[in-house]
């Protein structure tokens, strides 16, 4: 459906920098997934550092567009659409911030790691983490383009990362029972699981917001069936 | 989407309703239901036929030569445009507030008793104790009750509204219609008779016509949106202003239009 501007092209300005600074945020988010990974992968401590010290341009742009928000709601009293994209921008924001900060998590667990041999092959958890950055990616995509389907498919995403962490989970119970001197080492690593299915759980939470902006209709706290995702 | 499914105690029905200002249309086929009790705010641009509607269902606008109505509007199952029903009567059951307040060159006793005296009313103490209740009905009684006998013109504007309303209320209706009642007050004025609607709405039913779309959202419990002459809209007034089902609605209220 073609849309009409704002006959205010400065708040029609004001909107569109709210949608910016969210793609703007998401794609830092996805960034420092990716390097903390890197970090991880390729036992290279200096990026996971630079991991951590990027958190605060991502925390500095989050409260720029919570304020940036807050001002329309007073400036502007939004409503329908309008309003619906505000309050969505702003549960938004506070997820990929949130998502940040799970990326400085998992780089802080990769600095410890790096500084002992490797436990085993990392095969889940890469796997896991292109899977939470392209639900990332995806539910952004969504809020552009107001694609309930996208958001649904990402919705319906999560479970496969659920899955993937427990399936990490079990295998390192089986290390951990055979030697406990890897106990260190494999909780380290469930922490990173669990940080990436944390990721995933945001990401979901960003897709049901998109649902909610384009339909009126929450989908929060409603979980899509487990029989209609693909099996890990 | 025009819901009149949601109204389940109808006190007013607008049936088929067609309104003509010499040869030009002003209103295409209203059917709409009003509730007892609530109140419901007109919306829509300048021209749209909200006004139009709203002097239409008290019959105020038999009083603008060359005017025409179409189809029937039903007050407690009864049409006001049949040829035996008295305009007068209709008017005192369903009184109005202008956009600016009006009150008489008299003093504040005499304009909220005009009404009551023209229809028989002549004992002091039955128009004394009319004018008290209907000044605290109105929210005025405390600033007035020690100056009754000066003059209305020296209230300030919001006050002067809100007697306005109170010598609508001494005519004991049954329906308020307002036209943009605190479109001429600042809003503190505009705030207390706000107020006033909220508590009014308990004995009243109350049509309001509203360029202000806060106001709109804030005050009822169901809003119509019209636009050249047509109701678009009509739904309750917390969908209205979440998630409209029609696309011009939002248009309008989100100020996409034009």
């Amino acid at each position: 459906m073609e849309e009409r501007r704002h006959t205010s092209m400065h708040y029609e300005r004001e909107l569109q920098e709210v949608k910016n600074g969210l793609i703007y945020v998401g794609a830092l988010t996805e960034k420092a997934i990716r390097s903390a990974m890197e970090s991880l992968l390729e036992r290279d401590s200096d990026l996971a550092r630079q991991v951590v010290a990027g958190d605060d341009q991502i925390d500095a742009i989050d409260m720029e567009l919570e304020e940036k928000c807050i001002r329309l709601l007073a400036l502007r009293q939004p409503a329908a659409r309008d309003l619906r994209f505000i309050t969505t921008a702003i549960k938004i924001n506070g997820h990929l911030e949130r998502i940040g900060d799970m990326a400085v998590n998992i780089a802080q667990k990769a600095i410890i790691l790096n500084e002992e041999p490797q436990l085993k092959p990392y095969i889940d958890l890469p796997r896991m983490a292109d899977i939470t950055r392209e639900m990332i990616k995806e539910s952004l995509d969504a809020l552009v383009n107001e694609d309930t389907g996208l958001a649904d498919r990402v919705r319906h995403a999560e479970n496969t990362v659920d899955s993937l962490n427990d399936q990490i989970f079990r295998e390192l119970l089986t290390f951990m029972m055979e030697d406990p001197r890897t106990i260190h080492r494999a909780i380290l690593i469930m922490q990173i699981s669990k940080n990436l299915e944390r990721i995933a759980d945001h990401a979901k939470g960003i897709a049901d917001m998109v649902i909610y902006m384009v339909t009126g209709e929450s989908v929060r706290h409603q979980f899509p069936a487990e029989t209609e995702t693909e099996s890990p | 989407m025009i819901n009149n499914g949601i109204i389940n105690n109808k006190i007013i029905e607008v049936r088929d309703v067609h309104f003509y200002y010499g040869g030009f249309k002003a209103l295409t086929d209203v059917t709409m239901d009003f509730e007892k009790n609530k109140v419901t705010a007109l919306i829509g641009p300048s021209g749209c036929g909200k006004s139009t509607l709203l002097r239409l269902l008290n019959r105020m606008n038999d009083l603008i030569d060359g005017t025409r109505v179409e189809g029937r509007v039903l007050f407690e199952g009864e049409n006001i445009y049949d040829p035996h029903v008295d305009p007068v009567e209709v008017r005192r059951r369903i009184g109005m507030v202008f956009q600016k307040p009006n009150p008489f060159p008299k003093s504040i006793f005499s304009n909220i008793t005009y009404g009551p005296r023209l229809s028989g009313m002549t004992r002091r103490d039955e128009l004394g104790a009319l004018a008290e209740q209907s000044l605290r009905r109105a929210v005025l009684w405390d600033e007035v009750k020690d100056i009754l006998s000066q003059s209305a013109m020296m209230l300030s504007g919001g006050q002067q509204q809100r007697l306005c309303i109170a010598r609508a209320l001494a005519m004991k209706p049954d329906i308020l219609l307002m036209d943009e009642p605190t479109s001429a007050l600042d809003p503190i004025s505009t705030a207390k008779i706000e107020e006033l609607i909220e508590d009014l709405k308990k004995t009243y039913t109350i049509i309001i016509v509203t360029h202000n779309m806060q106001q709109a959202a804030r005050v009822s419990d169901y809003t119509g949106f019209f636009y050249i002459g047509k109701l678009i809209e009509y739904n309750a007034t917390e969908k209205i202003f979440t998630k409209p089902d029609v696309k011009q609605t939002e248009d309008y209220i989100t100020g996409r239009f034009g």
